[in-house]
């Protein structure tokens, strides 16, 4: 009887899709766009004007009264949070060895990431730059002229 | 006259503590991402909540964990474009030292132009 041995350069069988390769590109396709979103988002925040000291409820509410920001801290909050866990998996699966600790581990990771991605995207258009009962003091300058019409 | 070679397994060299402090650097990302992504949610309870919380990026001992958060993000992305010169420039495997010199210098020179200024904030001179 002979045995069949398959022809050693013929390409491997991929029959399920590659998801390995996906989430390697997607490290290499986010990250640059992370760098443009992320270094303007410290850049803006923390470089120019009065730095940590301007962030309040106001400043958020200025910014996020534009739908440009509202864009790009959503496609913030998606990538980097996406990219992150992609990279805490990769992380989790070098240092577990049992499967079973593994699975959890990861599990719960995507859980944590799925529930914040939700949690951020709600607060983001959901966002009310000038909530009624509040105190105009903490309120951007654009919601005295919004209460008096 | 022979060259001895380097091997074939990490001995500190540049590779070595790229990968290191990328790795590093992106865990502390992540959680800072955590953390960032809940004290923002707080402008959807009230701008008070909101305000008391950020009062804490504002105080000394954060103030000065916002420069490592800095220096963390400019190692952390300029290093993964050296990476992805790597795997996708023809010459990138050539460069890779220098190239993670220049991302070295880069993020200590940007963090440090960035120093001054911060801390005059947190540590109110």
């Amino acid at each position: 009887m002979s045995v069949q041995i398959e022809i050693p350069n013929s390409p491997r069988k991929q029959r399920v899709t590659n998801w390995e390769k996906y989430g390697w590109l997607y490290m290499r396709i986010s990250g640059p766009l992370l760098i443009v979103l992320i270094f303007t988002h410290v850049f803006v925040n923390l470089f120019t004007g009065e730095g940590i000291k301007q962030i309040d409820f106001a400043f958020v509410a200025g910014k996020w009264a534009d739908p440009f920001w509202q864009w790009w801290d959503v496609a913030m909050l998606w990538l980097a949070l996406i990219h992150g866990t992609l990279g805490m998996r990769t992380v989790i699966n070098d240092y577990t060895e049992k499967p079973k600790l593994r699975t959890a581990l990861v599990g719960t990771l995507w859980s944590v990431s799925g529930a914040l991605i939700l949690l951020g995207t709600l607060v983001v258009f959901t966002f009310d730059p000038c909530p009624p009962t509040s105190n105009p003091d903490l309120l951007p300058s654009f919601c005295e002229a919004i209460a008096s019409s | 006259m022979s060259v001895v070679p380097a091997g074939t397994l990490y001995r500190g060299k540049v590779g070595m503590w790229s990968w290191v402090l990328h790795r590093i650097s992106g865990v502390a990302i992540f959680f800072f991402l955590l953390v960032h992504i809940l004290d923002t949610a707080l402008v959807r309870v009230s701008p008070e909540a909101y305000n008391v919380v950020i009062e804490s990026y504002k105080t000394p001992v954060i103030g000065l964990a916002e420069l490592g958060l800095v220096g963390a993000i400019l190692f952390h992305g300029l290093n993964g474009v050296r990476i992805i010169l790597v795997d996708f420039w023809s010459k990138g495997t050539k460069y890779q030292n220098i190239m993670f010199w220049v991302v070295l210098v880069l993020a200590v020179g940007i963090t440090a132009y960035f120093t001054p200024g911060h801390l005059e904030r947190v540590l109110e001179f």
